[in-house]
């Protein structure tokens, strides 16, 4: 059984209320970067900035990273495998004030390989981490700065984000 | 097509590719990439794994790159080359390779004069084996990262000219390249003296010509092959200054080419023979170019076989992380009786 937990209205509102949050929570915007983890993280690192700017009228840099190369299940049968898609980070981690960002919070596995990718590019001077939707489900000491909304999902069941620009649609759905 | 269903276990030549695949190679290289434009050029996610280079060829630049490649993905990497090897001591071929397998090798990437060996080893071996050049039959690597350079400046191979020139006969780097140049929509011109076509030429699917003029008339990219000279290429012309003359890619020969024609080699050049200086160093040429995407081409090569894919995909995990739970859960409720016997 698919529900949809939030539709294109309710997520573009969650979306500025995320927004609003990082702006209370950040006293200097001149280091602020959105480092979106790829697939879904990087429309939405995009919107959040493109929110940022409406309200202040700066646009923090965004970056997209690909995490799939720092995974711990590279070597086990039935680990994620998507294929490596290109990171892109046009400036340097050095000194800045990061927001990782993705859709959906679980194991908190790729959050982990997001932070270890991340010391590749210079030594961040703070990293957070904003999410869409908290599934709950950890496996590791990893929580969320910024969290759009908290879906209770216990595995087998499945939260999807879908979006504008890599589904087609505005939705997130749950299935059970 | 994905990491999970590319599921060849050896890369052993371009023709037994599909289309789909050598795009799908293309694209990962592409992703590849940008680790080596990085400060910090190394990802940790071969870590634990072994590649082998077994080279019963001198190489240079195709075993670094392999070496460079496998370092930067944190692969333990060790070379072996035949001057080194106890091939000199009578063991075959067979028995150098499966000691190698036994030292628990991952990856055995190899370059061996006689054509077909890659494949005969990887048939042999379970572990992967990666061809980087095989007699006078294929060195797919090497068009791959050709096919990547060309999709760089050209984007698409649909209707593309791509002539190849020099030494067909002896040139695995032509084989590799016709074949994928011609799965992927692109027309290939092969361009030579009669001496250095092979019998049967045309078996391969390229137009070909014994004019160089023809080959340089309408091509987007031209290919200069090296004269192999330790294959007895010498035998097939009079005199080196000769083929120069005739074959050999100077400015002058250039002056009615498209303006944006690129210039390729595989290396290494014998400068003033097939490919004059000012051609080869010239705006025009992507030689360079090629050497660098080379490294990433053969990062997303190593980092495909070394994926351990599943037997049945998403299968096997969910089952260990529900017993997992099942086990965790009824831990959970025989405690949760304990505390009910204590209250």
């Amino acid at each position: 059984m698919t529900m949809k937990q939030l539709d294109a209205e309710q997520l573009r509102r969650t979306l500025r209320r995320l927004s609003h949050e990082i702006l209370e929570r950040t006293a200097d915007l001149s280091d602020l970067v959105f480092i979106g983890i790829r697939t879904r993280g990087v429309p939405l690192a995009e919107r959040l900035a493109g929110e940022l700017q409406s309200l202040v009228g700066v646009r923090p840099l965004v970056g997209a990273l690909d995490v799939t190369l720092y995974r711990d299940d590279f070597n086990q049968g039935g680990g994620v495998r998507t294929s490596l898609k290109k990171t892109d980070l046009p400036f340097s981690c050095e000194g800045k004030d990061v927001v990782l960002v993705d859709d959906v919070l679980y194991t908190g596995r790729t959050a982990r390989a997001a932070l270890a990718a991340l010391v590749n590019f210079g030594r961040p001077r703070r990293v957070r981490l904003a999410i869409l939707v908290d599934r709950g489900g950890r496996e590791l000491p990893i929580r969320a700065d910024f969290v759009g909304k908290n879906i209770e999902a216990i595995h087998p069941e499945e939260v999807r984000v879908h979006l504008e620009e890599t589904d087609g649609q505005d939705a997130v759905f749950k299935r059970s | 097509m994905n990491v999970e269903t590319y599921r060849r276990k050896d890369l052993l030549s371009i023709r037994e590719l599909e289309p789909e695949e050598i795009s799908f190679l293309l694209d990962q290289t592409d992703s590849f990439r940008e680790i080596n434009e990085r400060d910090i050029k190394k990802v940790p996610t071969l870590r634990g794994k072994t590649i082998a280079n077994l080279f019963f060829e001198d190489s240079t630049r195709t075993r670094a790159s392999f070496e460079i490649a496998g370092k930067r993905l944190s692969a333990d990497v060790i070379n072996l080359s035949v001057s080194t090897s106890s091939t000199n001591k009578g063991e075959t071929l067979r028995d150098t390779a499966r000691n190698i397998e036994a030292m628990a090798t991952d990856v055995l990437v190899v370059r061996h004069w006689a054509s077909g060996a890659p494949a005969y080893l990887g048939r042999e071996l379970g572990c992967a084996v990666v061809n980087a050049g095989d007699g006078c039959h294929e060195h797919p690597t090497q068009a791959l990262l050709d096919l990547y350079t060309i999709r760089e400046h050209k984007e698409k191979f649909k209707g593309l000219n791509v002539s190849i020139v020099g030494d067909i006969a002896h040139s695995r780097v032509a084989r590799s390249n016709v074949a994928g140049l011609l799965k992927l929509g692109a027309n290939v011109t092969f361009c030579g003296p009669s001496t250095m076509l092979p019998a049967e030429v045309e078996c391969l699917g390229a137009r070909v010509t014994t004019r160089l003029d023809e080959a340089i008339d309408e091509a987007d990219v031209l290919i200069a092959l090296r004269i192999q000279l330790e294959r007895g290429a010498g035998n097939a012309f009079p005199s080196e200054r000769e083929y120069a003359n005739t074959y050999g890619i100077t400015k002058k020969k250039l002056q009615g080419a498209k303006r944006d024609l690129l210039i390729m080699h595989p290396g290494p050049i014998n400068r003033g023979v097939e490919m004059a200086p000012d051609v080869a160093d010239g705006p025009f040429s992507v030689i360079l170019e090629q050497v660098e995407y080379g490294v990433a081409c053969r990062m997303a090569i190593l980092y495909l076989l070394s994926v351990k894919k599943e037997e049945e995909p998403k299968d096997a995990a969910p089952k260990e992380a529900d017993a997992a739970r099942e086990a965790e859960s009824s831990e959970k409720s025989r405690k949760e009786a304990r505390d009910v016997v204590a209250h």
